[in-house]
């Protein structure tokens, strides 16, 4: 929404309260209503629109963006709701990738054979027993989620069960992502090494070279996000999502209420886990590779930034921010990598320490200039409220 | 026999290359809780500083005595700079101050590949530290020898860690650092300038990484992203060692070098971080807050 | 709200040390049911101390039991489900969470998965009798970070009251609020001791005075007397460490007067 309008909204607001008041409680933020409205503006813009507008090439790359957007969704949960700083969703990415690109790899080089990389290294002759199971595509696609979502399980257990602080768990998540990463790239002759599972040719059947079969991939993704926007917005709007603020605000106090705060963060943290693990899976379709840069502690970092940027709490920030980032990424690290970097550094110093809430805070402040609608008692909220239900009263 | 006392001593000297790296840190997080992911960074700054002083004094040893205090100097300015414009401000949002640093690491580096080129660069060693010595003669030629580099680092790290209890014991300033870090409230309602400490601490504490900068020349590339490859390794150890406490740290990084040394010997390097993670996280169950404690009250 | 009788709280030999200090040392109480029982003595004589024993929050020897349950050895959240509430010296409550919100999470222990992961429909009946109760009814859509400091105080004993507690721990509820504030919450107390055991840390002895029931003083970790307002007024030892408090009360009397 532009300044423009939203004035010209304040002023009708100013001339009649009531109706006003009545419109806010229908389609103010968090309503049913305007979620509905929502969704179904992105769904126009992701089947009809894109599809519509953008080329091949183009199509191919924005179903990469929304990949890494359904990662972000996963982290604004965790983060932004939940308070925990996942700095290792890299790993749960990479589970999810490496698990569905093992089993194309198996499809491509057909029953029997090894894949291609393993002949080339030549050190094995036979598939590794851990390879085996992923030759079945059910038991692979249940592992692009399940694998993760039992990693964060055991590490979220362990580590929010000892009241580890915060700080130590966001370092323990990028230890994480360095030891997996390191770990994939020391045994080259199974995992593909420093070069990861490249070249795959076909999904389920279908040839990815055909740039139809790709659209159908672009169109498996944008219906993935939705779904796990549905989701998250599902679990935010929950009684468990008030909690959830809760225990990220007043972990002790929630203790005191008769709440274990352990099992209300794994949660989250599994979710976030399993979406990452999720978007890793469709990301090798779409872009044909997954590889060990896609998961140590620098891409799992820069996993973070777009949230930041688009507003951690909320719940198309992180998507909108995401996918501004990949687009920034791509368009200026090609042609002007120092800038790109440079860029970056920036983006974090001033989004984390000056805007905190991202660009929500921004849209939220051109929101609260208009006028407190009559019969509500203007609360002067100190942040952004990070409920629905308050970001109706807040205003 | 040999074998088991070098691999010993390989894991000393991995030991001290930590103890160096993660001795900034543990005044940085562990006494002030700041997660400083520019730390790696203020340790390239120490390395490129031996590469900038090797350009006027021609002379390995000389340049290597006076890089240090420079480095320190240098690495420093960069900490208080830092903690100046942007981590005073964060003092109450740790989370935050660990992603403003990452991105302040970032721009840090791409300076670097600015002005020095993204290749590493070459530093020259002294003649007396590309030498090694032989500890011990077994006769059948599997001689226990040991880098003179090695020695040079363990005794650095032995020397800073020496510099560092003694100076927070004796003198005023790390008096009131002590006090700081024990209780914020008190210290400043005694008079302490709990900004002036802060700012100072961070000094030290960057300068310490600058330090370590000097040191790693003597063993590997120096380059604009040596910093990403050491930081977590240091935090690990500060995480382990427990907050607050400088014992903690310098038993943790002898015993995670030494861990180290071992799996890698009788696995691959790759199957040892796997391990050393694991036995990390679990000796976090057994000890949340690390080796040693300093007790605080509160309810977080 | 619960009906049944109210049960009493039994603690014997507590003892807390920190580092070789011992900040609670060998103390013995008992409140019986339905008693209001003051806790008082000077700063750091190990009141909260004893109350962060009894709520799991430090480590303790000795034994602290409720209604014939063992406390010490469990979790938090567990001694929170035997019925134990508590309040903090600074108020406590979710300041990024609404009114209602705040007080529906208290009221929501026992909620299942299923009831969890749905949106909130209706405002459950304890808790809107709750908001009812401390005056908030009218803030129930405001973010209890912008309520005033009493405010979150009544509150938070708003939170008790869903919860559903039979033992309240109040530390200290009327530090730092406003004479009519402090009527209001000594009202709310007596409501809140109708059908529950209550022990309150409190300095503030004109409040005592109006409130207790039995009083307990404590100094450096151990108990110094224990009996009636009357009783505990009288015992020359207490007058002797707590000379400064017990002039504040008679300056309290003459004042009213
Ligand atoms: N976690 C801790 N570590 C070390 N010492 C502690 C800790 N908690 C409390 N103490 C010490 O124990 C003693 C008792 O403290 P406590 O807070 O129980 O006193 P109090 O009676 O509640 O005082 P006040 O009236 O000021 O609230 C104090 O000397 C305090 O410094
Ligand atoms: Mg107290």
């Amino acid at each position: 929404m532009t300044t423009a309008t939203g004035r010209s909204a304040g002023t009708g607001a100013d001339e009649k309260p009531e109706h006003s008041a009545d419109r806010t409680r229908r389609f103010g933020p968090g309503t049913p209503l305007r979620a509905a409205a929502g969704f179904a503006l992105a769904a126009i813009v992701l089947f009809a629109v894109a599809p519509l507008v953008l080329g091949d090439f183009r199509l191919n790359l924005l179903a990469k963006y929304l990949c890494l957007a359904i990662v972000a969704v996963g982290i604004g949960l965790a983060w932004g709701r939940g308070g925990m700083l996942a700095l290792g969703q890299g790993v749960f990415f990479g589970l999810g990738g490496y698990a569905m690109a093992m089993h194309l790899k198996l499809a491509d080089a057909g029953p029997g054979n090894l894949p291609d990389f393993m002949q080339l290294y030549g050190q094995i002759d036979k598939l590794p027993w851990w390879w085996e199971p992923f030759a079945n595509p059910v038991f692979a696609l249940a592992a692009t989620v399940l694998l993760p979502v039992f990693v964060a399980f055991l590490l979220g257990s362990l580590v929010f069960r000892r009241r580890v602080r915060g700080a130590y768990f966001a370092i323990l998540s990028q230890a994480l992502a360095a030891a997996l990463a390191i770990y994939l790239i020391g045994e080259q002759g199974t995992t593909g090494g420093t070069n990861g599972l490249t070249d795959i040719q076909g999904f389920f059947g279908f040839r990815l070279d055909d740039p139809l079969n790709q659209r159908a991939v672009y169109f498996i993704i944008a219906a993935c996000l939705l779904l796990m926007l549905a989701l998250v917005r599902q679990l935010m709007h929950s009684r468990y999502g008030e909690l959830l603020v809760a225990v990220r605000d007043a972990e002790e106090r929630v203790r005191f209420l008769g709440y274990d705060p352990a099992n209300v963060k794994l949660v989250a943290y599994m979710v976030a886990a399993g979406m990452a693990g999720l978007a890793g899976a469709l990301f090798v379709p779409a872009v044909g590779i997954i590889s060990p840069a896609l998961i140590g502690v620098v891409p799992s970092i820069e996993f973070v930034i777009g949230v930041a940027l688009g507003g951690r709490a909320t719940l198309i920030g992180p998507v909108l921010g995401a996918i501004a980032v990949a687009w920034a990424k791509t368009t200026l690290s090609e042609q002007f990598p120092a800038a790109w970097t440079y860029l970056q550094g920036l983006l974090f110093v001033i989004f984390l320490a000056f805007l905190p809430n991202g660009l929500a805070s921004v849209a939220g402040l051109v929101r609260r200039r208009r006028p407190a609608p009559a019969d509500r008692k203007a609360a002067q909220p100190k942040s952004v409220p990070l409920t629905a239900e308050t970001g109706g009263a807040g205003q | 026999m040999t074998l088991v006392f070098s691999q010993l001593f390989t894991g000393i000297s991995i030991g001290a290359v930590l103890l160096l790296i993660a001795l900034g840190l543990s005044l940085t997080f562990g006494q002030m809780n700041v997660i400083n992911m520019a730390h790696g960074e203020f340790i390239m700054a120490g390395a490129y500083t031996v590469y900038v002083v090797q350009q006027i004094i021609t002379n390995a040893g000389v340049s290597l005595l006076v890089a240090l205090p420079v480095a320190f100097l240098v690495a420093g300015a960069m900490g208080v700079v830092l903690e100046f414009l942007l981590i005073r401000r964060l003092y109450t949002r740790p989370l935050d101050t660990l992603l403003v640093t990452w991105g302040v690491a970032l721009i840090l580096q791409q300076l670097a590949r600015d002005i020095f080129g993204a290749p590493n660069v070459q530093t020259r060693a002294p003649d007396l530290l590309t030498g090694s010595i032989t500890i011990f003669s077994s006769g059948d030629g599997n001689d226990l020898m040991v880098a003179n580099s090695r020695l040079f680092i363990l005794t650095l790290a032995l020397l800073a860690v020496a510099a560092l209890t003694l100076g927070l014991r004796m003198t005023p300033l790390g008096r009131r650092i002590r006090a700081v870090v024990q209780n914020r409230d008190l210290a400043a309602a005694s008079g302490i300038a709990t900004g002036r400490v802060d700012r100072m601490t961070f000094f030290i504490g960057s300068g310490l990484a600058g330090i370590a900068g000097v040191a790693l020349t003597l063993v590997g590339p120096i380059g604009p992203t040596m910093g990403t490859n050491i930081i977590i390794d240091a935090f690990l150890v500060v995480v382990v060692g427990g907050i607050g406490q400088l014992k903690g740290t310098v038993i943790v990084a002898f015993a995670l070098g030494m861990m180290q040394s071992l799996v890698e010997y009788s696995t691959t390097i790759s199957v040892a971080k796997v391990l050393v993670f694991l036995t990390i996280v679990a000796f976090l169950q057994w000890r949340p807050q690390g080796l040693f404690t300093l007790r605080t009250r509160s309810l977080a | 709200m619960s009906t049944q009788k109210p049960a009493g709280l039994r603690i014997r030999d507590l003892r807390v040390v920190f580092d070789g200090f011992a900040a609670v040392d060998g103390v013995d109480i008992d409140v019986s049911p339905g008693d209001v029982r003051f806790i008082i003595g000077p700063n750091g004589a190990g009141k909260t101390t004893l109350v962060d024993a009894v709520t799991g929050l430090v480590k303790a020897t000795g034994s602290a039991a409720f209604d014939g349950q063992e406390l010490l050895g469990r979790k938090v959240h567990h001694i929170t489900r035997l019925g134990i509430g508590r309040t903090f010296q600074t108020a406590a409550v979710f300041e990024e969470l609404t009114v209602l919100q705040n007080l529906d999470i208290a009221a929501g222990t026992n909620r299942g998965l299923l009831t969890l992961l749905r949106r909130r429909k209706s405002v459950p009946d304890s808790v809107a009798q709750a908001m009812e109760t401390i005056g908030l009814t009218s803030a129930r859509d405001r973010l209890a970070g912008t309520l005033a400091h009493g405010q979150k105080q009544w509150l938070e004993i708003g939170m008790l009251l869903v919860q559903d507690a039979k033992l309240l721990l109040l530390d200290e509820p009327v530090a730092g609020m406003s004479q009519d504030e402090r009527d209001t919450t000594g009202e709310l107390l007596g409501m809140l001791s109708e059908d529950r055991t209550v022990v309150v840390i409190e300095h503030d002895m004109d409040f005592l005075r109006r409130y207790a029931r039995t009083v307990t003083v404590m100094h450096a970790g151990r108990i110094l007397s224990e009996g009636s307002v009357a009783e505990v007024q009288a015992d020359l030892k207490v007058q002797e460490v707590y000379l400064g408090h017990a002039k504040a009360t008679s300056q309290a009397l003459v004042q009213e007067v």
